[in-house]
């Protein structure tokens, strides 16, 4: 019998790990235009539930093979963040810091109404289904496999594209002084576009992989757009690394306490959890920008 | 005749009826009122700096201790109704106190208040054989053989609940001029312009925030407690979460957070534009109005972050030297 919990638990650790990653993705995009642009895309979720809706329709509804459909979300997500940035963060960037927060949630309801009124209310389903594979005597589903396997490449990329390329360079200069650059020659506008994409295409990605496991629905966002900003916060705003780490924490403590409780009562710990770190480290567990 | 016109709302409103209005636009009269109490109560702190993402919180523990406390008890809801201000002080002290001591401000306090409001929801969703989980709660009905009850505070009148908003919407506009003229509003400016400089001319800055917050909170926890008993049916999703939250605060934002008048006027024009697109392509296009509201949310932020009634007084008091200089 003592068996069979402990079974059960490692299957909850390791499931956990799994989720950590998907959460450790969506954290990297907000953490990242935080970081750089100094704004917090409260919409970030409804950006991933648009791109949930075109791979659904690229693959089921268009017959597009299913890496075709990844590669038009991604494109699309990716091209929406540059529209966001362009049409209602720029506005803004000169007004009161709690505007920029504050106009993307106004984005957030846009985008929520525009989906319901473009795809109804109903739940979809991709219709892919992957297998269950059983390691030991546990079940592990594959489709979070995959989803842990490509967040964490998408992380690697996003890292090396920082730290060894002419433009990351820029990017990560800007976030660190952004008086000083445009001094510089940098054009701050220009790199706020290409980071804007980039927190696109990861949301995109988190799109495609999300897509394999969930339903999809107008208000999707809403059930795991709060848990990517406390992750954020968590690890300290703007800081990649921190996200990464918290990441891991958080869905340690869905996973294992839903085990020990109930789903929710997972959450409810995890959110608790964050509350009282907060107190703790208010700027975070690793450090945020202020 | 401008002193006059709010008396003569006033008196409108208290009188409208016994001149015999029908039910309908009793009951968005009601609506208004008791939204307009709660953005109210939101902004009160919220144009002080304070953007708090949480009050949904407050909202639901309102809500659900007279509902849970009537169903399961047999509590009546006047005495639900201290146990729930307890109860949301608590929370308020438990969440401001460390929040204001520790200097958690802007997009950290926001975020943080954000989780408790979700926290708030999850508990009611996860406590779902007591609360009936997402699908709400109705409080077991008084009304069965007669029309009112008030030791149950259900009233099958809607005239009732109009004289009950229309209370609380007062005292709410009385206790926001109080606030404005006390001591305490000035010392609120100043944090939200410099935390360090206003604690360094003696301003006791968690103090003076932790008092603010909790008359906002107790006004948003009452809120509840009207809205649950007026509407006779609790939802997780409608009193608690992130999506209350951020309709508290784009109603105040909409109306103008920085006039008293504002975060009513904001509840009057969500609703009324909720109403009419539901007049103009009825009940079967789903997301219309979440869509043009959204829009506006954007444009008002861009455009005139000062809100409806910001900038109508703000273009009023323009055209006033110009207007005693051409009656001169």
């Amino acid at each position: 019998m003592g068996q069979t919990f402990d079974l059960f638990l490692l299957e909850a650790i390791v499931n956990g790990v799994l989720l950590g990653g998907i959460l450790a993705l969506l954290a990297l995009g907000l953490n990242l235009i935080f970081g750089v642009i100094d704004v917090v895309w409260i919409c970030y979720a409804e950006l991933i539930m648009i791109g949930m809706y075109c791979v659904y329709y690229l693959h089921a509804s268009f017959g597009w093979p299913l890496w075709l459909a990844f590669a038009g979300s991604v494109a699309l997500v990716s091209l929406l963040g540059v529209l966001l940035h362009q049409y209602v963060i720029r506005p803004v960037l000169g007004a009161e810091p709690i505007n920029q927060l504050l106009v993307t949630g106004g984005v957030l309801f846009l985008l929520q109404g525009l989906a319901t009124l473009a795809f109804g209310v109903e739940f979809r389903n991709l219709g892919v289904r992957l297998p269950t594979l059983e390691v030991g005597e546990m079940f592990i589903s594959v489709a979070r496999l995959i989803a842990f396997g490509a967040a964490l490449a998408g992380m690697v990329a996003t890292y090396l594209f920082l730290k060894r390329t002419y433009l990351g360079t820029a990017i990560r200069a800007i976030s660190q002084d952004r008086s000083i650059m445009p001094l510089m020659g940098v054009n701050p506008n220009r790199i706020f576009l290409i980071t804007s994409a980039i927190g696109g295409a990861l949301a995109g990605l988190a799109a495609c992989l999300l897509v394999l496991q969930y339903d999809i629905h107008p208000a999707i966002g809403l059930s795991f757009g709060p848990i990517a900003f406390l992750v954020c916060v968590l690890g300290g705003l703007g800081n990649l690394v921190g996200g990464f780490v918290a990441a891991f924490i958080f869905a340690q403590l869905i996973s294992v306490g839903g085990y020990f409780f109930h789903l929710e009562w997972g959450y409810v710990i995890a959110f608790l959890f964050f509350i009282a770190v907060m107190f703790w480290k208010p700027r975070g567990l690793f450090g945020g920008k202020s | 005749m401008t002193r006059w016109l709010p008396w003569i709302g006033l008196a409108a409103l208290a009188l409208a009826p016994l001149a015999g209005i029908g039910n309908y636009p009793l009951h968005l009269a009601i609506t208004c009122l008791l939204w307009g109490f709660v953005y109210t109560s939101w902004a009160l702190m919220g144009r002080l700096g304070m953007v708090s993402l949480g009050h949904g919180a407050f909202l639901g523990i309102g809500a659900y201790s007279v509902v849970m406390g009537w169903n399961h008890f047999g509590l009546s809801p006047w005495l639900g109704l201290p146990l729930a201000l307890v109860l949301a002080a608590l929370v308020a002290v438990l969440i401001g106190y460390p929040c204001f001591r520790f200097k958690i401000v802007g997009h950290y306090f926001a975020l943080v208040t954000l989780a408790l409001s979700e926290v708030a929801r999850m508990i009611i969703v996860a406590l779902r054989d007591q609360t009936g989980g997402s699908l709400g709660a109705t409080p077991t009905t008084a009304l069965a053989d007669q029309a009112w009850s008030l030791s149950a505070l259900q009233f099958s009148s809607k005239v009732v609940w109009l004289y009950i908003a229309l209370a609380a919407w007062l005292a709410g506009l009385w206790v926001w001029t109080r606030v404005d003229r006390s001591m305490a509003r000035l010392a609120l400016e100043a944090i939200a312009h410099e935390e360090e400089a206003a604690a360094s001319v003696g301003i006791n800055v968690t103090r003076v925030k932790l008092g603010i917050t909790l008359i906002s909170a107790l006004m948003t926890c009452i809120g509840g407690v009207l809205y649950a008993q007026y509407q006779l049916y609790v939802n997780p999703e409608t009193v608690s979460g992130i999506g209350v939250s951020l309709q508290m605060v784009f109603g105040a934002i909409a109306g103008g957070m920085f006039v008293r008048l504002g975060p009513t006027v904001g509840a009057i024009f969500t609703l009324l534009l909720a109403e009419v697109l539901r007049l103009l392509v009825g009940h079967d296009i789903h997301g219309l109005d979440t869509t043009i509201y959204g829009l506006l949310l954007v444009l008002f932020i861009i455009f005139m972050p000062q809100g409806i009634l910001g900038a109508a007084a703000q273009a009023w008091k323009r055209q006033q030297p110009a207007r005693r200089a051409a009656a001169v």
